[in-house]
C-alpha cells in the first residue's frame, strides 16, 4: 500500500471517520481547528452528524448525548477548550459510556499561545474532571501514531465503557508526514444493552445517569470503575523502546518530547554513551512494568517533557527511589532541540547526580541560572 | 542519512508549498520525511517558514536549530537563517529581494534572482520553484526528476496546466545554482 | 508640511497608545477602536476606564488603548466586566467582543449581563465569521455564506440560522440602550460614533446595560478586497442585520449630547 502525505489534524479526522465515527461535535481553537474544518466537509459528505457547537461546553455535552445513544462519537479541542470539557468528561465517566476526545495541547496556562506543549498531562492523566474516575490516555509522537491511536481509542473506549483521550501537541497536529491510512470501516450500530436510543417496541426502558444518591451505591460505582481500570492496567499498557537492551541510562519522554529525545539519544550513542529511550504510548495506564525492569540495570533516568515536570512524578512513583531521576523541561510552548537533551544526558553521566534537591528543584535552579 | 532543510520567506511567496513539494518527492522516493510549518507573529503577510527533515530511518526531532540546508526568499529570512545555518552548509538566497552579500565565509551561499527568472518564465509565483531547483544542487538525495514526478502526482487537477512552467522553474533554478562558484 | 493648529484636521486620539495595530488591511477594527478612543477622550473618561479584551482578532486590543485592560477567556468578557464594575461602580467598564466571542460561546454571559442590567458598555464587532482562527462559521454567518466550517455555504437545515443579537438582547428589561450601526461608509461611521457616545452616557448615568453592535468587514476571510468587503456589508449584511435602535429606555431617550 502506498503512503500518503497528511497533516496531523486532518489525519486524525480521517482516521476517526474510517473507524466508523458517526458524530463529531467541536469548536474552533488553534492548533486543532483543521480537525473541525475537515470534518465539516467530510461528515455531511458521508451523511453523518457534524455540529460546530456554541462552545466546547456545548460540544462535550453533545458528545455525552450521542454517546448515551450508543454511537461512535468524538470531539477535539486544545488546552483551554479541554478545560471547559472537564465537567462533561466527569459526567461521561460517571455514566460509564464510551467516548473519544483529542487534545492538541498548546502553551499555557490561561490563553497562553498556540505553540506546542505538554502542559495538560496532569489534567488528562490524573483528573481534570471532578470525582474519582480513571481514563485511558494515548500519546502519539507522529502522524501515523495519531492515526493508529485515534482508531484504537474507539475500540478501547467501547471495550471498557470509558473515555479515551488522545493527547497530541501542536507539532503533531500541524506537521505533515507520510502515512498508511487504514481501510474504511463501515459505521456499525452495535446492539449495546445500555444505550438509550428508544424502546422501539422491542425492550424495556433504560436510563443512563451519573446520579447515585445513596453514597453506598456511588461507592459501588466507583469500585466498578476501578475493577475495569485494573483490567486496563493489566492488558492495555503500550510503549516504544529504543536502544534499551544494553542501556546504562534511560531517557523517558512522550509525544514530541520523546521524538526530540530520540535524536539526542542517537547522538549520544554516536559518542559512545550507552543511553536508551523509553517512550510511553499509553501514559495512562502508565508503563510501570517496564520501569520496574529498567531500574534493576540503569544508573540514571532522565525525564524530558514540555511542561514543568508532570509525568516526572509518575516516573518517580514507579522508580520508588531505586535509581536517580533527573528532569529536563521546557514550558510555555517552547519545543526543546536535541542538543539541549544531549547536554542533559552528558551532564547526567558525568555529574554525581545531586540527591539533596528533588529533580524538579535541581532543574529549576539550572533553568533560572541560564535565563 | 538525514538532511534538514529550512525554507523561509513572506507569507504568499510559496514557502510552505515549496517545502511540501520536496516532502512529496522524498516520500515517493521511499524516504522518511517530516514537514512542519511555523508562522510569524502575523499570520497573514508575515514571515512563514517550514522545516523539512529527510532521512532513511524513523525521524526524531521535526525541528532543527542549525540546519545544513536552507532557502531564504526575502531579506528578513536571509538575516535570520544565515546566522543559524550549520557550518559547511548551503543557503539559497533569493537575490531579487536582498541587497547585501553574505556575512559568513564558512557556508556556501547561492544567490539566485528567483523573482526575475520566474517572471521570464511567465509567472511571478514560480519563484519558490526556482529556489527549490537551486537547492537540489546541494541535495543529491533527490533529483529534479524526483521533484517533477512529485509535482505531477500531487499538484491539484486545476493547476496541472502549470506543470510545464513549474518544471521550467526547477530547471532554471538548478542551472542558475550550478553557475555559482562553489 | 508640518501640522500646526491651523491645518491639523486629524490626529491619533489621546485614547490610543503609540503601538501600531496588527489588523489586516481593510479591517474595520481600526475604525471601531478609534471611535471608542475618541468618545472616551471627549467624555474625559480615559483615566477611569477599564477595558475587557476578547479572544478573537481584538485579543491584543489592550495594546492600543491608553486605559487599563484585562484579558477575558473566550466569551466571558461580560462576566469579567461585571466583576470589575460591581466592585468599582464609579469606573467605566467596557467590553470589546467579536461575534464568535459574544454570540456563540459567550451567549450565556451576554444575556445575563444584559438581564441583570449591568452598567457596562459592550462594543460588539459583527463580521460574520471567526476571524482570528481563520474564518470559521459564526452565529452571524449569513445563510449560504461559505466559511471554512461551512465549505458548501451555510446550510440552514443542518447548521441553523444566524442570530440577531441586538434584537434578542433588546427584549431584556435590564437593557438600557441596544442599537446596531455599521462601519461601511463615512455617514454610517459618524452615526456609529454617536451611538457609542450615547452608550457610554448610558453607563455614566447608571441607566443599565448598553451595547452597540457594529457591522464590520473581514476582507481576509471573506476573500474579498477591502472595497468589496465594504460593499458586502452594505448590500448583504445590512439586509439581514437591519440598522436601528432596538432598545432605548426612557431615561436614555432624554439624554442630550
Amino acid at each position: 500500500m502506498s503512503r500518503e502525505l497528511w497533516e496531523g489534524n486532518q489525519a486524525i479526522a480521517e482516521a476517526a471517520v474510517r473507524a466508523g465515527l458517526e458524530a463529531y461535535f467541536g469548536y474552533p481553537i488553534t492548533p486543532q481547528t483543521e480537525v473541525l474544518e475537515y470534518l465539516s466537509r467530510r461528515m455531511p459528505e458521508l451523511g453523518r452528524a457534524f455540529v460546530q457547537a456554541e462552545s466546547e461546553l456545548g460540544a462535550i455535552n453533545m458528545v455525552y448525548g450521542a454517546a448515551c445513544a450508543g454511537v461512535r462519537v468524538m470531539s477535539s479541542s486544545s488546552s483551554p477548550g479541554v478545560s471547559l470539557m472537564m465537567e462533561g468528561l466527569s459526567y461521561i465517566a460517571g455514566t460509564e459510556i464510551p467516548a473519544v476526545l483529542v487534545n492538541v495541547m498548546r502553551g499555557g496556562p490561561g490563553l497562553g499561545n498556540i505553540a506546542p506543549a505538554q502542559g495538560d498531562y496532569n489534567q488528562a492523566v490524573h483528573g481534570g474532571g471532578h470525582g474519582d474516575y480513571p481514563r485511558m490516555v494515548l500519546a502519539p509522537a507522529s502522524v501515523q501514531e495519531a492515526v493508529d491511536f485515534t482508531m484504537l481509542s474507539f475500540d478501547l473506549a467501547e471495550k471498557y465503557r470509558m473515555i479515551t483521550m488522545v493527547i497530541a501537541d501542536g507539532c503533531i497536529g500541524q506537521m505533515m508526514e507520510p502515512i498508511h491510512l487504514p481501510e474504511m470501516k463501515p459505521v456499525q450500530r452495535k446492539d449495546w444493552d445500555w444505550a438509550t436510543n428508544g424502546k422501539m417496541g422491542k425492550r424495556e426502558r433504560r436510563i443512563l445517569t451519573s446520579i447515585y444518591l445513596d453514597p453506598y451505591q456511588e461507592e459501588k460505582t466507583n469500585l466498578r470503575l476501578l475493577e475495569r481500570w485494573k483490567q486496563i492496567q493489566a492488558n492495555e499498557v503500550r510503549y516504544k523502546e529504543y536502544f534499551l537492551d544494553d542501556a546504562e541510562f534511560v531517557v523517558i519522554g512522550f509525544g514530541t518530547a520523546g521524538r526530540v529525545s530520540l535524536s539526542a539519544v542517537r547522538a549520544a550513542r554516536q559518542q559512545g554513551i550507552k543511553v536508551g529511550l523509553l517512550r510511553p504510548v499509553t501514559v495512562s495506564p502508565f508503563p510501570l512494568g517496564v520501569i520496574d525492569e529498567l531500574v534493576k540495570r540503569v544508573s540514571g533516568i532522565l525525564v524530558v517533557e514540555m511542561n514543568s515536570g508532570q509525568m516526572l512524578e509518575d516516573v518517580r512513583l514507579a522508580v520508588k527511589g531505586r535509581a536517580p531521576v533527573e528532569f529536563y523541561g521546557r514550558m510555555g510552548g517552547v519545543v526543546p532541540f536535541p542538543d539541549e537533551v544531549l547536554n542533559e544526558i552528558q551532564r547526567m553521566i558525568s555529574d554525581k547526580i545531586p540527591s539533596e534537591l528533588s529533580p524538579r528543584d535541581a532543574w529549576y535552579e539550572r533553568m533560572v541560572a541560564t535565563k | 542519512m538525514q538532511k534538514e532543510i529550512i525554507i523561509a520567506g513572506f507569507g504568499g511567496q510559496g514557502v510552505l508549498f515549496g517545502g511540501q513539494v520536496l516532502t512529496y518527492a522524498a516520500m515517493d522516493a521511499g524516504k522518511e520525511v517530516t514537514w512542519i510549518p511555523s508562522y510569524g507573529p502575523e499570520m497573514r503577510g508575515g514571515t512563514a517558514n517550514c522545516t523539512i527533515v529527510i532521512a532513511d530511518d524513523e525521524i526524531g526531532s521535526p525541528l532543527v536549530k542549525n540546519p545544513p540546508l536552507g532557502i531564504a526568499l526575502n531579506l528578513p529570512s536571509f538575516d535570520k537563517y544565515e546566522n543559524e545555518l550549520q557550518s559547511g552548509g548551503t543557503l539559497v538566497v533569493n537575490k531579487s529581494m536582498v541587497d547585501r552579500g553574505p556575512k559568513r565565509d564558512d557556508i556556501h551561499v547561492i544567490f539566485v534572482p528567483c523573482n526575475e527568472i520566474a517572471e521570464e518564465i511567465g509567472d511571478r509565483k514560480l519563484l519558490n520553484m526556482v529556489a527549490v531547483g537551486a537547492l537540489l544542487t546541494a541535495l543529491p538525495e533527490l533529483s529534479i526528476k524526483d521533484v517533477e514526478k512529485a509535482l505531477e502526482a500531487h499538484l491539484p487537477e486545476r493547476h496541472k496546466n502549470l506543470l510545464p512552467k513549474n518544471f521550467e522553474a526547477l530547471k532554471r533554478g538548478y542551472e542558475a545554482a550550478q553557475k555559482v562558484p562553489a | 508640511m508640518v501640522a500646526t493648529a491651523n491645518n491639523l484636521v486629524y490626529e491619533r486620539p489621546e485614547g490610543f497608545t503609540d503601538t501600531p495595530t496588527h489588523y489586516c488591511p481593510g479591517c474595520t477594527h481600526g475604525v471601531a477602536h478609534r471611535l471608542v478612543a475618541e468618545v472616551l477622550e471627549e467624555m474625559g473618561l480615559l483615566d477611569k476606564t477599564i477595558g475587557v479584551a476578547p479572544v478573537g482578532c481584538a485579543v491584543f486590543a489592550y495594546n492600543y488603548f491608553d486605559t487599563d485592560f484585562v484579558e477575558a477567556p473566550h466569551g466571558r468578557a461580560p462576566a469579567m466586566a461585571t466583576g470589575i464594575k460591581r466592585v468599582f461602580p464609579d469606573r467605566i467598564v467596557f467590553t470589546y467582543q467579536g461575534d464568535g466571542d459574544l454570540a456563540s460561546i459567550g451567549m450565556g454571559e451576554i444575556v445575563h449581563a444584559a438581564a441583570r442590567g449591568e452598567n457596562i458598555t459592550v462594543i460588539f464587532i459583527n463580521n460574520a465569521n471567526y476571524g482570528m482562527t481563520g474564518g470559521q462559521m459564526a452565529p452571524t454567518t449569513l445563510p449560504g455564506m461559505k466559511t471554512t466550517s461551512s465549505p458548501n455555504g451555510r446550510d440552514v437545515e443542518t447548521q441553523g440560522y444566524p442570530i440577531r443579537t441586538s434584537e434578542l438582547l433588546a427584549t431584556l428589561d435590564g437593557a438600557g440602550y441596544v442599537v446596531r450601526r455599521s462601519l461601511h461608509d463615512p455617514k454610517n461611521i459618524r452615526l456609529a460614533k454617536k451611538a457609542i457616545r450615547l452608550a457610554f452616557e448610558t453607563q455614566v448615568r447608571g441607566l443599565g446595560f448598553s451595547m452597540v453592535e457594529l457591522l464590520s468587514t473581514c476582507p481576509t476571510n471573506w476573500n474579498m478586497t477591502a472595497t468589496e468587503s465594504l460593499k458586502f456589508v452594505e448590500d448583504k449584511m445590512v439586509a439581514y442585520f437591519p440598522l436601528g435602535d432596538y432598545k432605548v429606555s426612557s431615561g436614555v431617550a432624554q439624554i442630550k449630547v
